[in-house]
């Protein structure tokens, strides 16, 4: 726990990192909160109220629809956060594990995942997600599904060179000459080693997958109405933009304030586990 | 260095084989008939049969897979259902208008990125320094369709300044330019933080190097140095990033050629999808990725030209 809070005050010491995580915490809170810190519910439907401007009965306005857009933002928040945070995780668990074969497994096998690898990257992002929504049609797990395969590749690699390095390291042959099996010395003496460096890079991760959240939802790929979306906000402001602007700015606010949040607090993160990395982009 | 370039012309061949593999996969487990979907619900049969062959639906998968092959090689991604145009045709010639947009993304975030990056290196620990830091990072993080919209909302619909809508009038150079400033601006602003941050690392790593202690001893003036001496080595890393960067544009291109109702890639692959055109979704998809993929082989050989200690590591 102390370590915990030694963490906490180091990046409370960095006027970026006091910023960032601030930001992720009252992003956090509001989403996990949010059902106590609004009336409304996120998807009802007012016509009499459609198209108001913001005012003290609707801070941010409303919509087409006259729905509360201070609510839709806060429980947009919980979608964002859900699939940030569920999508990297299995991205994780499966560039640990392709990773790890690679580095450790036959040469071959090796060459071939490094060629997938390269081959998934080389669709550029948005292009991908549209395509695979041709096919599978818009839903949440279409957006998980982009996540992935643009997070993986990544960290697939990076899992694998540190694998390598380790792969002839001391305490490895070691355990290797006692007659260790490959399985208890990827879970026991490599994985434990290369998750640190591979949690910092996945909290710089976290607002590139609420971005593509975002992003898919805007263009109507993603998360299906009336589930209340950021993405989705800015795409029912985006049509009605040159009236009522305020549906835009409730719409992108989140999305700006949760990835400046989240980036400045990855970068102090990293650079305070990680100097090397400084400065890398 | 004929060598280095083959190499990796080999490699970036096997990653496009790789992906059109991939392509094929996805557009073979497509849930449902591709020829029911392209002809709708009140196909007849005898239609849906005579489609089927057309496609070579009705051939073994890997016949169809040789045949797709075969024919992509030969510049024939098939014809669109709806107007029976040839795909590719379609694609050329919604292309110049997204290469347009990514060139000028490309000059937006090269023309502050570079000075941004040089400024900061000189101005090392100082005040200006951590601003541009912040602001680099900043630029990184906001998304480009929050950008795009947000750009809108300020300069075209508030403001006034400049067009929201098209790609303005064909012929006329200022009006096709005007339409371009801020789409591009959505598409670039991201890259200016990219480029000013690796410009900063690599001018201070330059700027230590012999040659320009030698410059100093001279008595050059610090001006000089940084932007004559140094900017031509530090420059180098952005043209590999650059080459990745292309790829990320291409990507905020759909989103900026969205808001701002401009022709394009992006918006042709948006509007195929909507009516499930899928012979226009996947040769689009295989263009931009074949256009990608080129260009990344061409920023690698480019560093190689450049830079010999590439090459080296290379091989």
């Amino acid at each position: 726990m102390s370590g915990l809070w030694r963490t906490v005050r180091g990046i409370m010491r960095e006027p970026l990192g006091a910023v960032g995580l601030t930001l992720v915490t009252l992003v956090v809170l509001s989403a996990v909160f949010a059902s106590a810190l609004t009336s409304y519910a996120p998807s009802k439907i007012s016509p009499a109220e459609r198209f108001a401007s913001p005012s003290l009965l609707h801070l941010l306005g409303t919509d087409h629809l006259g729905r509360d857009l201070l609510t839709r933002v806060l429980y947009g928040g919980r979608v964002a956060l859900l699939i940030a945070l569920g999508a990297t995780a299995v991205s994780l668990v499966l560039g640990v594990v392709l990773g790890l074969i690679a580095g450790y497994g036959p040469r071959w096998l090796d060459n071939v995942l490094l060629l997938i690898f390269d081959a998934v990257k080389s669709f550029p992002t948005v292009m991908l997600a549209l395509t695979l929504v041709t096919l599978f049609g818009p839903s949440l797990y279409a957006v998980v599904l982009v996540v992935m395969l643009v997070n993986v590749p990544g960290y697939a690699r990076i899992i694998r060179t540190q694998t390598l390095v380790l792969k002839s390291a001391e305490h490895v042959m070691a355990a290797r000459s006692m007659g260790a099996s490959a399985g208890r010395i990827l879970r026991v003496h490599i994985l434990p080693n290369i998750i640190g460096p591979i949690l910092i890079l996945i909290s710089m991760d976290i607002p590139v997958v609420v971005a593509i959240e975002a992003g898919m939802s805007f263009l109507g790929l993603g998360v299906r109405p009336p589930t209340p979306s950021w993405g989705a906000i800015l795409n029912d402001g985006f049509a009605n933009i040159r009236d009522s602007y305020w549906i835009v700015i409730a719409g992108g606010l989140p999305i700006v304030l949760t990835t400046l949040g989240f980036t400045f607090f990855g970068e102090t993160l990293r650079d305070l586990f990680d100097p090397r990395l400084k400065g890398r982009s | 260095m004929i060598r280095y370039a083959l190499k990796r012309l080999w490699l970036g061949a096997i990653i496009i084989s790789v992906a059109m593999m991939m392509m094929f996969a996805m557009v073979y487990l497509i849930p449902g008939d591709p020829a029911s979907v392209a002809l709708g619900p009140r196909a007849t049969p005898e239609m849906m049969e005579a489609l089927r062959v057309r496609m070579g639906l009705d051939q073994p998968v890997w016949r169809q897979f040789l045949h797709f092959y075969g024919s992509v090689l030969r510049g024939d991604l098939g014809t669109e259902v709806l107007s029976n145009r040839p795909v590719l045709d379609v694609v050329i010639e919604q292309l110049p208008f997204t290469l347009a947009l990514v060139v000028g993304g490309i000059t937006w975030s090269v023309a502050l990125g570079i000075p941004l990056g040089c400024i900061a290196a000189v101005r090392r620990g100082g005040f200006v320094d951590q601003v541009i830091g912040v602001l680099s990072v900043a630029m990184i993080a906001v998304p480009s369709f929050v950008v795009a919209i947000y750009s809108l909302l300020v300069f075209a619909v508030a403001l006034q300044w400049l067009p929201a809508i098209g790609a303005g009038e064909p012929g006329d150079l200022t009006s096709r330019l005007q339409h371009l400033i801020l789409p591009s601006l959505a598409v670039g602003l991201g890259w200016i933080g990219y480029i000013s941050r690796i410009v900063r690392a690599s001018m201070l790593e330059t700027l230590e190097a012999s040659h320009i202690r030698t410059a100093r001893a001279f008595g050059l003036t610090e001006n000089r140095i940084v932007y004559t001496y140094a900017l031509r080595i530090a420059v180098l890393p952005t043209i590999t990033l650059l080459g990745v960067g292309i790829g990320h544009m291409l990507s905020s291109s759909v989103f900026a050629e969205i808001v701002f109702a401009r022709p394009g890639i992006g918006k042709l692959v948006y509007e195929a999808i909507s009516v499930r055109n899928y012979p226009i979704v996947s040769g689009a998809v295989l263009v931009t990725t074949v256009f990608f993929v080129l260009v990344n082989v061409a920023a690698d050989i480019l560093v190689g030209v450049l830079d010999p200690r590439v090459r080296s590591s290379f091989n």
